[in-house]
């Protein structure tokens, strides 16, 4: 599992760029979580089972307009989400 | 201070970026930005169908290095801008497009000609923009561009529902007009390293691709193969970059290469990649492609560094800048060695054009036009035989002659694309290339042709068939010909003259060359038809799939 922290400008068609730059290249996004920060941009975590495709994944990322910063590898905010639904 | 609508900053910004042509077809959303373009000096070329209009775009943009525009309304206007849109992003041509939408608060209900049309062109362009109020057309004009012509150029969207068109905002001041951002500099360290494997090399071969002609880098490309003394290789998207004659041109490398070419890339021990992208018909199977070589691969895309092929250095980068880096670290060379045994290899395996004096064969036509067009001409083509054809035999002289759809593949460009030539370079001749199934899904733009008196001269090869389709079909399908051959036929003279354009037809000459030497004379749009042979191949061809060493024929 390889994962990635975006940080993005926070608007409509935003993660619609992001998710289509795995689709296409028929990569299974296995976790999506979004939070918007207080300066107009948000952060996206995504997680990917595919570890040799994060790499030239990231790259693509880089070069979006509305993708600001990308992280690989991330912390795994995945797990903490896990237990807090888990304990709900 | 004064007020404007959101269809009048649309044009102010188009002419604040020293736009001087669009093209375009009017529709409901977007007839505001057209009545504010009414009132401007911008010059509207009225295209028969979207298509058309933004490969008419594409054409001035690919012969002029500047960012073309064009227009179409919503639904059906923006989904046939569709096609242009891929196929510029995959050759990396800066184009603008600005589409009409239905009004925000009709968004998403399915409303008469209503398409989602970001949503359709978030894989296909470099960036795009659904616009949500007049004011941030201020900035979105700009910045598209920007984003169009900078770095890597490519395909910008901009998406304007009708009610932002009319939408009144003030305006104090406009924002600067969008430029290209200035190249991020060359890792000096990188360039050291580059300058020492070309001094180790013993056998380099240049690889020139799209991006040397992006970036202005042709002479440098030509200079560092001189001082270096190696031969160099052109994708299709290059050709031009050095003369076809230059002695160390080795011509167009891949699918249909002169066997020689991919024979000398076998050999090599360097490869300098520059501005290309490893693309399949350019390397054949890529693991076999270059097998002996250590590989430089510059590109402005960082992402494609180590896409297809991991290179001992890659280094993202403008291939002018770097080039202007490395040249004067490179040493004045020799390589006799290397130069005889390219030699050897052209000699014993060189292109082939059968019938090339003689003007009713593909070649001959081909050769026979270029002799009559000269050197200022500008060739466009549309995609199949013909245009590979004309790829291994045109002398091409300098970068930006040569307008072709290479990536997408795209039946239907050429005509359009060389309008658009024409609009940037009035005073040259256009002669585009064309098959007969190519011709017929954008013929409808002769009208434009004949509405705009473009100096464009169509030569039309026609084999009544779809010619690439069919030899492959010959050649791996066991002759099973099928939706191959056309059995009606086109009389394309009449419809040619139907249109008001001028027709010649070589088939009804017994003096070709006569014919061919009036038709270029004669100045406005043209079509030149020749029948040619449906068993007329393209050779040498490596089969889809296959190593470039396993070329069939030629």
């Amino acid at each position: 599992m390889a994962l990635l922290e975006l940080t993005v400008r926070n608007h409509p068609g935003v993660l619609s760029h992001v998710c289509g730059l795995f689709s296409r290249r028929a990569t299974n996004v296995e976790s999506v979580l979004c939070l918007p920060s207080p300066d107009g941009t948000s952060r996206i975590w995504l997680s990917v089972c595919d570890d040799a495709r994060v790499e030239p994944l990231a790259k693509q990322l880089r070069k979006l307009e509305d993708v600001l910063d990308v992280r690989t590898p991330a912390p795994d905010v995945f797990e903490r989400v896990e237990r807090a639904l888990r304990s709900a | 201070m004064s007020e404007r609508s959101g269809a009048q900053i649309i044009v102010e910004g188009l002419e604040r970026q020293g736009v001087s042509v669009v093209s375009g077809i009017p529709g409901g959303a977007i007839l505001p930005l057209y009545d504010a373009l009414s009132h401007s000096r911008i010059r509207h070329v009225l295209a028969r169908h979207e298509q058309g209009a933004g490969f008419i775009a594409q054409g001035f943009a690919r012969a002029s290095g500047r960012a073309g525009v064009c227009l179409a309304s919503s639904g059906p206007g923006a989904t046939n801008l569709l096609t242009a849109i891929a196929d510029a992003r995959l050759d990396s041509v800066p184009l603008v497009c600005i589409t009409g939408q239905v009004p925000s608060s009709m968004l998403g209900t399915d409303a008469f000609q209503e398409v989602d049309t970001y949503g359709l062109t978030v894989p296909i362009t470099k960036h795009n923009f659904l616009v949500r109020s007049a004011r941030e057309l201020l900035d979105v004009i700009p910045r598209a561009f920007a984003i169009a012509t900078s770095g890597r150029p490519g395909p910008v969207l901009i998406d304007v529902p009708k009610d932002v068109q009319t939408q009144t905002t003030p305006v104090e001041c406009w924002p600067e007009p969008g430029r290209a951002a200035s190249p991020p500099t060359v890792d000096t360290c990188a360039i050291e390293e580059a300058a020492e494997l070309l001094e180790s090399a013993r056998r380099p071969v240049l690889y020139l691709g799209g991006g040397v002609v992006q970036s202005g880098a042709a002479e440098l490309a030509r200079a560092l193969a001189e001082r270096i003394d190696a031969p160099a290789v052109m994708t299709l998207m290059a050709l031009g970059v050095l003369p076809s004659e230059h002695p160390l041109s080795c011509g167009m490398l891949g699918m249909h290469a002169a066997r020689y070419t991919n024979l000398v890339l076998e050999e090599c021990d360097v490869l300098v990649a520059l501005g290309a992208r490893f693309d399949d018909r350019a390397t054949g199977l890529p693991e076999q492609f270059c097998p002996d070589a250590r590989i430089v691969h510059v590109d402005v895309d960082a992402s494609e560094l180590g896409k297809i092929k991991q290179p001992r250095l890659g280094i993202a980068g403008d291939v002018r800048r770097v080039l202007e880096e490395l040249l004067p670290k490179t040493r004045v060379m020799s390589r006799p060695e290397w130069r005889a045994r390219v030699s050897e290899l052209r000699r014993q395996h060189p292109l082939r054009l059968p019938g090339a004096h003689d003007p009713r064969t593909p070649y001959g036509l081909i050769r026979s036009v270029a002799a009559l067009a000269g050197d200022d001409a500008i060739v466009t083509t549309d995609v199949g035989q013909h245009q590979m054809w004309a790829a291994q035999a045109y002398p091409l002289q300098r970068p930006r002659q040569w307008i072709t759809s290479g990536g997408l593949g795209t039946m239907g460009f050429g005509l359009p694309a060389a309008i658009g030539a024409a609009l940037a370079f009035p005073e040259r001749k256009v002669i585009c290339f064309s098959g007969d199934g190519s011709l017929k899904m954008n013929i409808q733009e002769l009208a434009t042709a004949a509405e705009e008196q473009v100096d464009v001269k169509i030569v039309l090869l026609d084999n009544h068939s779809l010619g690439l389709v069919y030899q492959q079909q010959e050649l791996f399908y066991g002759s099973r010909f099928y939706a191959s051959k056309y059995r009606g036929r086109v009389d394309f003279p009449r419809i040619a003259e139907g249109f008001g354009v001028r027709a010649w037809d070589l088939d009804t000459t017994s003096e070709p060359s006569a014919l061919l030497r009036r038709a270029l004379a004669e100045p406005g749009p043209g079509l030149i038809h020749a029948s040619i042979d449906v068993d007329a191949k393209v050779f040498p061809m490596v089969p889809p799939g296959a190593a470039n060493r396993d070329m069939i024929g030629g």
